[in-house]
């Protein structure tokens, strides 16, 4: 696979999979390691309990267009944001996708494909709305971009003050899908 | 140097308001322009100043003249549909010379149109989308941290002159969450509001706000004054990027978040060993007018690069003149161009098909 | 009988036998009364009360048709020590600025109208008003007010009593020594309120427009009083104040 110094990603999912969060998660966390990063997230009605996907573009250059056209990884975590985005990842580009609810083969022969069942994990961990974190765990093991303790710097920033307890659970989830 | 910070476009121009001395927001809901509102909101009544939710757009736009008239600094903001209804107020404050910020995070249209990031109010806000003779400053920030840099300025620039001034983002600067850095607000010497209605305190004659001239000798007299301004202004406050220029074959001209799309296209055409550079005006009143009309001369051809059916081009041309060819590549209704898009006119251009 | 203080010293443009000269010596005495004149804003609108600005010597504004209300509020959200009044009429309030007039009292926003009913725009020539009577005959209900074409003629002190922001609601009329008293406490009233900080007052003073109206001063008071006082009935129609006029 690619190991570009520059990722341009696109996530995407069912609203309220915590996609845009995932997303800002790892956008800050370039911030962190002071890359230039941008967040892009869709907006209007399909927000509202439809598919919902977030560009993030984490680099070493001014970010030009924040738009990702050909993403260097998809994080699908949904059937019909695999079937919208498969065809744009990058040529040797990275496919991380939701096994457990995404059954289909991936037509893709250029690219890595890495299937990880991410909600059936964090139901069992018994934190069924922390599939993106497990998502996001694997996201940093594969790329090697930004480190686990660059994340859990950013998850501190990004999660909001009165949620602060949740945080250990949170950094579980990442662990698990790290160590997946 | 203080912290980076990972903000929204709309919010980090909220907090770019605040922390220029903005105290006074009056708006309407409408998107992609809500997370303004919401923050200043929230964030009004902890620095003691005051956010009001009018009962329409063309309520809060005279809220803003009341305010400005009153001496504050003052802002409000809106998208396309929004900022047509607050036409008639603008209007009446730039007539009556009033300063204050209106943020136009445009969406396509026209009518309702839709919600995604398009550039076609650039006639509305530069030529005057209001009645009558008067110009506003328009201010086109490319990145989240150019909109709070030039939204800060924007409050010294409309005090200096007494002017309306507009920032004009669109929805994908509004929605986008970049690394922003709140710089200590260095302000400009500004002239004393001694022309507001504060009250006369027992200590001046009373102030007038008001843009009524009933005989046309005097509004005559008025509106040149006025142009004199504007002259100033052209001469003072122009503002642009410009890149690659000096070699260049093709001078693209882009402003705003389609200019970083049009710079990812030239470092692509630059890769295949294509001249092409960019203008990129922040400044879209006044127009940097002078700088594309000198490089008409070195130039073999003006590519110009907007998310509307060809707006900007027609200032583009006026300041070639003729010289030199101007082309034109736009997406209207919300859809954005890509690099690839754009790379492709620059190959028509080379190639002599355009 | 002295000019007011709050008065500038001018002629004015209003017509010969008009009414608003009246109200603008009751405004000016309210003012001079509670000693506020250095610390009162006024807002001027569109219509005959446009040149408004000229005749108060106090700081003014001149707001766009129908958006006096608004002006206000911005002016009194930065200067909340102020007096602040709007000065509207039928067409300006009734018709164009229904939604400022309303919203500006659903908010209980601080400031007090002074709404001229004269039931016709007369800038502009003599058209038919929100406020204009059934029947009534003017440049654009030729044949009389129709209900069934032009609808009814807009109460507007009965409708404001209605909403809960509202302090203070009175209708008045300057066609007798008597009413004219009447006003002059009204107007003072809703001054004294706002600056005790009651919330939103407006004060409607049902007026003549001889000229428009194509009658003399004398016959158009007659008219006021044998058609509007009907139709408007004088009286205080909301007082948060807990006091009596």
């Amino acid at each position: 696979m690619r190991m570009d110094l520059c990722q341009e990603m696109i996530l995407a999912g069912f609203g309220g999979q915590g996609i845009m969060f995932a997303g800002r998660l790892i956008a800050s966390a370039g911030m962190i390691a002071e890359k230039e990063v941008s967040w892009l997230p869709s907006y209007g009605p399909e927000m509202r309990g439809g598919t919902a996907n977030c560009h993030v573009i984490v680099s070493d250059q001014p970010v030009g267009s924040p738009i990702v056209v050909a993403p260097t990884t998809l994080v699908a975590m949904n059937r019909p944001s695999l079937d919208k985005f498969e065809d744009a990842v990058l040529s040797d580009g990275l496919l991380i996708m939701d096994s457990s609810l995404i059954d289909r083969k991936i037509k893709r022969k250029d690219i890595k494909v890495i299937k990880i069942p991410a909600t059936r994990m964090a139901a069992d961990m018994g934190a069924g709305k922390l599939a993106n974190m497990i998502m996001v765990g694997q996201w940093i093991k594969e790329t090697g971009l930004l480190s686990m303790e660059i994340v859990k710097m950013s998850l501190e920033k990004v999660v909001s003050a009165n949620k602060q307890d949740l945080m250990d659970i949170n950094i579980k989830a990442l662990e698990l899908g790290y160590q997946y | 140097m203080s912290e980076r910070v990972l903000m929204k476009g709309n919010e980090a121009i909220a907090e770019a308001a605040i922390q220029a001395g903005c105290r006074y927001f009056f708006g309407y809901p409408i998107t992609p322009q809500n997370e303004i509102p919401a923050y200043m909101s929230k964030r009004m009544p902890k620095v003691d100043g005051v956010y009001l939710q009018a009962e329409s757009e063309v309520s809060a736009i005279n809220m803003v003249y009341g305010a400005a008239g009153a001496g504050a600094r003052v802002m409000t903001s809106s998208s396309g549909p929004g900022i047509s209804l607050k036409q008639e107020g603008i209007s009446y404050i730039a007539g009556s010379e009033l300063p204050c910020l209106i943020v136009n995070i445009v969406r396509g249209g026209p009518g309702l149109g839709g919600i995604q990031p398009a550039q076609s109010d650039y006639f509305q806000s530069v030529k005057g989308g209001g009645h009558g003779d008067y110009r506003l400053v328009v201010l086109a920030p490319s990145t989240v941290q150019e909109a709070v840099d030039l939204t800060m300025e924007a409050f010294d620039i409309g005090d200096m002159y007494r002017i309306p001034v507009m920032v004009l983002g669109d929805g994908m600067l509004g929605q986008m969450m970049e690394p922003v850095e709140f710089k200590p607000f260095q302000g400009r010497a500004l002239p004393a509001k001694d022309w507001a209605t504060t009250g006369t305190r027992g200590k001046r004659k009373r102030n007038i706000v008001n843009s009524l001239y009933i005989e046309p000798q005097a509004l005559e007299e008025k509106n040149l004054a006025r142009l004199e301004k504007y002259r100033q202004i052209e001469q003072r406050e122009v503002k642009y990027e410009m890149q690659d220029c000096d070699d260049a074959d093709i001078v693209l001209v882009a402003y705003g978040t389609t200019a970083r799309i049009v710079k990812s296209a030239m470092k692509a055409a630059r890769r295949e060993g294509l001249k092409v550079g960019i203008v990129r005006p922040i400044t879209l009143w006044p127009f940097p007018a002078a700088v594309l009309h000198n490089l008409a001369e070195t130039a073999k051809a003006f590519l110009t690069v907007e998310m509307s059916m060809g707006q900007m081009v027609e200032d583009v041309k006026l300041a070639v003149n003729g010289v030199k060819p101007v082309y034109f590549y736009g997406r209207t209704g919300g859809m954005v161009p890509a690099p690839a898009d754009i790379l492709e006119e620059i190959k028509k251009i080379y190639g002599g098909e355009k | 009988m002295a000019r007011p203080k709050a008065l500038v010293d001018m002629s004015q443009h209003y017509c010969p036998g008009c009414t608003h000269g009246i109200i603008h010596r009751l405004i000016a005495e309210a003012i001079d009364t509670l000693d506020i004149q250095d610390r009162t804003i006024g807002v001027a609108s569109v219509g005959c009360s446009v040149f408004t600005y000229k005749y108060f010597d106090c700081d003014m504004q001149q707001a766009a048709h129908g958006r006096a209300p608004s002006a206000a509020t911005g002016i009194k959200r930065v200067h909340p020590d102020t007096l602040v009044f709007t000065y509207q009429g039928d067409g300006d309030l009734a018709a164009i600025g229904t939604a400022e007039m309303l919203h500006a009292a659903i908010r209980g926003e601080n400031i007090t109208i002074i709404f001229v009913n004269n039931a016709i725009y007369g800038m502009t020539g003599g058209q038919m008003a929100p406020t204009t009577l059934v029947g009534q005959v003017t440049q654009t209900s030729p044949y009389g007010r129709q209900i069934e074409t032009q609808g009814y003629p807009m109460k507007v002190s009965e409708t404001l009593a209605t909403i809960e922001g509202a302090a203070y609601i009175e209708r008045v009329s300057v066609d007798s020594v008597k009413h004219i008293k009447a006003a002059k406490k009204a107007v003072e009233k809703a001054f004294r309120y706002q600056m005790e900080g009651k919330g939103f007052s407006l004060v409607e003073l049902l007026s003549t427009c001889p000229t428009n109206w194509g009658l003399s001063p004398i016959e158009a008071t007659d008219w006021l009083r044998e058609n509007m006082l009907p139709h408007y009935p004088l009286g205080v129609y909301k007082d948060k104040g807990g006091e009596q006029a």
